[in-house]
């Protein structure tokens, strides 16, 4: 959560609201922002952090495990039309990487501004150019896109 | 994010923006019939709502995830505070 702070400034100059849900109650909540978080992070956490107790906010977004008893590492990016364009869902012992996070606003918020009219192609970045889908563009991916990976 | 009592964090059982299903209303129906009108989530469909209390900036609050139409939003679970990831 600490490193989605980090980089809060940034989602919220593209105009991204958040939100964290984990099945810990908001006092909880308070004592790790006041006590851990606000240390790792310059003012704690700026955004709701919301508390599903009984997982069942987890179990309608698909990650909440019932062995466990709590959700798993779940991400989604939702559009301005409450339509989910992205979703990563993790175990446990792995972190998510913001930037990443960020790459894919960037990527879904160029392509709901061009309304279709173009895609970005694997590993795109803003500024890097982006593919323009119709007939012409049929076989002819390779003349103007190449991985860069 | 205005009323200041709720009872725990639920989903809605519809999509945001939109009223619960019939029967949905979950003060009055069974457990079986919530869970058959709950609203899963996919990537392009709308996503299910929901509201629950929060903790923000110092206060105890509700949010309500339809509240946020309009806006982008990043909504990120994780397993547990004090967890060390």
């Amino acid at each position: 959560m600490s490193a989605v702070a980090g980089k809060f400034d940034e989602l919220q100059k593209l105009g991204v609201e958040v939100m964290s849900i984990s099945v810990d109650s908001t006092f909880v909540h308070k004592i790790w922002d006041e006590e851990e978080l606000s240390k790792m992070t310059k003012d704690g956490i700026p955004w709701p952090m919301v508390a599903d107790g009984s997982g069942a906010i987890g179990k309608v977004y698909g990650v909440y495990d019932e062995n466990s008893g709590v959700n798993i590492r779940g991400r989604f990016i939702i559009d301005p039309d409450g339509v989910v364009q992205a979703m990563e869902v993790m175990t446990p012992p792995v972190g998510r990487k913001i930037s990443e996070t960020i790459r894919q606003v960037h990527a879904f918020q160029h392509v709901r501004k061009m309304k279709g009219t173009e895609a970005c192609p694997a590993g795109w970045e803003p500024g890097k150019p982006t593919l323009k889908p119709g007939p012409d563009l049929v076989g002819k991916v390779w003349k103007v896109w190449k991985s860069d990976e | 994010m205005s009323e200041p009592e709720v009872g725990c964090a639920r989903p809605t059982g519809a999509v945001v923006g939109q009223s619960p299903p019939k029967g949905g209303d979950q003060s009055k129906s069974t457990e079986k019939t919530t869970e058959e009108t709950m609203v899963q989530v996919r990537v392009g469909g709308k996503a299910p709502d929901f509201q629950a209390p929060a903790y923000f900036k110092g206060k105890f609050t509700n949010v309500k995830l339809s509240d946020y139409l309009g806006k982008w939003v990043l909504v990120c679970f994780y397993p547990g505070d004090f967890t060390f990831v």
